[in-house]
């Protein structure tokens, strides 16, 4: 009885430290998430505070202007923010088709031969080091643009489209593929028992069924292309004032913007960059406010 | 009168393993035919021959035939053709997410069926059949899921009487149901059968004396006595068909 009394004691407090281990760990993604957030904003929205040591700016100006040149201390973000949504918009346009089809011919239609190639493709996709996306598109999608566009430069808004729509791939794919895969059968068998035919099944039972995963897809890849630096930094051209006027023009996106200049930046400069990244920080929680509302009412919706 | 189904040396096999013996039978038309037997004795999938639902399995193979009206369905007829002929309600209720009249609507525009009017005709009447119409007409463009589970399984036999089926096949329909929404369904069952075929998988015995013209016992894949309900529940030729009804196995 005593021996017994002593046992539980002891899994009693057991179980106490790894409840707090699991607490610790979790707490640290929180703690991470906020001291960025902090940081950012704190550093990012000096320039609009009056009074501010390296001097101020004019927010209106900031989000409306066309011009950034540092060296007269123009800070216009208003092209590049244009810059960005195209390119994402773009990216969106072009990669969601190709990746919703995709992930039907793998979960519904492909034979397991063709799976075991085109799984493993899709999966070495997404972990290929986005410098190398950028490369490629230096080295052939730039040229190629070059030759069709009208204007002297590869570097463009449509290249910066076609790396980003290859990169949002793996990730609306897996995840189309996923929402497709747990459309409960009982819903495929109910539509051919009808005497649907199977491409009829899928369009009209399976994805509408799976809409809420497949948005959360599209989500997800947005955020992806809005916050791609690396690879679309070596495609975009970046020109220094300029909205866009048609798809091969260069673009200069924010993620660009910050890591182009900020290993040199200083003073005002050095914090308008990190009021870019406000901007960007702004976007993405938009994204995930919208991602949380998507996932949300899934099924009975 | 014609058959409406001749099944002639029906084999069935999942990869290696056989689930279905040497299947012989005839099914009359306008009658409601109970497959009855313990669990894992190829009723399911006999079922399930007949309108090529195991096509979707992989590994499925099947032998013999299977004659409807006299056409081979595994040779003469078309499979989307074959379904539309040969409705199914399945065992849990399976409507689409979607609302009732979109369910109830999908077989036919599935078929090419456009026109609002006529979809709405569809809708109504075939409702109406499956004894629904009262408690929906007034909610039709809510989602079924939001139906108990009796009125969604009503629903799924409204959605498969929309095109219009000569046989309807029905895999223990009732199983999932409460007793009130079973009876609902059994009376439909008899209702229904003045106008088409109907073959039911059921586990419940009273259910197949109730409502069933013939009864057939399966055991281990294969089919041990067909006949008439009365014959199978009172005096039983297989000594196994006796066991089984009596409550000694299954």
């Amino acid at each position: 009885m005593e021996n017994n009394m002593k046992l539980d004691k002891k899994n009693e407090l057991k179980e106490k430290l790894a409840h707090y281990l699991f607490l610790f760990n979790a707490t640290v993604a929180i703690i991470s998430v906020a001291a960025i957030a902090f940081f950012v904003f704190y550093r990012g929205l000096q320039p609009f505070i009056p009074g501010n040591a390296e001097g101020n700016y004019s927010l209106i100006d900031f989000l409306s202007g066309l011009e950034w040149r540092p060296s007269i201390g123009k800070f216009g973000i208003l092209y590049m923010i244009v810059g960005s949504l195209l390119a994402t918009f773009g990216a969106i346009i072009l990669g969601v088709p190709v990746g919703i089809l995709t992930a039907v011919f793998i979960a519904e239609l492909a034979p397991k031969w063709a799976k075991t190639i085109i799984k493993p493709a899709v999966e070495m996709l997404a972990g290929i080091p986005s410098v190398l996306y950028g490369l490629f598109g230096l080295g052939v999608i730039v040229p190629w643009i070059m030759q069709i566009s009208p204007q002297a430069q590869g570097q463009s808004l449509l290249a910066v489209i076609f790396v980003l729509m290859i990169m949002i791939l793996p990730t609306v794919i897996t995840i189309t593929e996923s929402a497709i895969n747990s459309v409960p059968d009982a819903y495929r068998e109910g539509s051919y028992g009808l005497g649907a035919t199977k491409l009829y099944t899928i369009f009209k039972v399976v994805l509408p069924a799976a809409r809420s995963g497949i948005l959360a897809g599209v989500v997800l890849g947005i955020g992806r292309a809005i916050g791609e630096t690396m690879a679309v930094m070596l495609v975009a051209g970046n020109p220094i004032a300029g909205l866009p006027n048609s798809i091969f023009s260069p673009i200069r996106p924010l993620t660009t913007n910050i890591a182009m200049e900020m290993s040199y930046a200083f003073g005002l400069h050095q914090e308008m960059l990190f009021a870019t990244g406000v901007v960007l920080f702004v976007f993405i929680i938009l994204i995930n406010l919208i991602l949380s509302r998507v996932t949300r009412g899934s099924v009975l919706k | 009168m014609e058959n409406k189904f001749s099944i002639k040396n029906l084999d069935m096999y999942y990869g290696d393993f056989q689930a279905l013996k040497n299947i012989n039978m005839e099914i009359k038309p306008k009658e409601i035919t109970s497959l009855i037997g313990p669990s894992g004795c190829g009723k399911s999938t006999f079922l399930r021959t007949l309108n090529r639902m195991n096509d979707l399995i992989e590994g499925v193979r099947v032998e013999g035939e299977v004659l409807l009206d006299g056409e081979d369905i595994y040779k003469e007829i078309d499979v989307t053709k074959l379904r539309t002929r040969i409705g199914m309600v399945f065992q849990k209720p399976n409507p689409f997410p979607m609302s009732v009249y979109d369910n109830v609507a999908y077989g036919p525009r599935a078929h090419g069926i456009k026109k609002k009017s006529e979809l709405d005709e569809i809708v109504e009447r075939s409702l109406k059949r499956a004894a629904i119409w009262d408690e929906v007409k007034d909610r039709i463009k809510r989602n079924a899921l939001s139906l108990s589970g009796g009125q969604q399984q009503r629903i799924c036999i409204a959605r498969a009487l929309a095109v219009e089926p000569e046989v309807l096949l029905m895999d223990e329909p009732t199983s999932a149901l409460d007793p009130i929404s079973t009876l609902k369904v059994e009376d439909l069952a008899e209702e229904l059968k003045k106008e088409i075929t109907i073959i039911i998988v059921t586990h419940n015995m009273q259910q197949a004396a109730r409502i069933s013209d013939k009864t057939a016992f399966f055991l281990n894949g294969e089919l041990i006595e067909f006949d008439e309900t009365d014959f199978i529940f009172s005096t039983p030729r297989d000594k196994r068909t006796e066991d089984y009804i009596t409550g000694r196995f299954g």
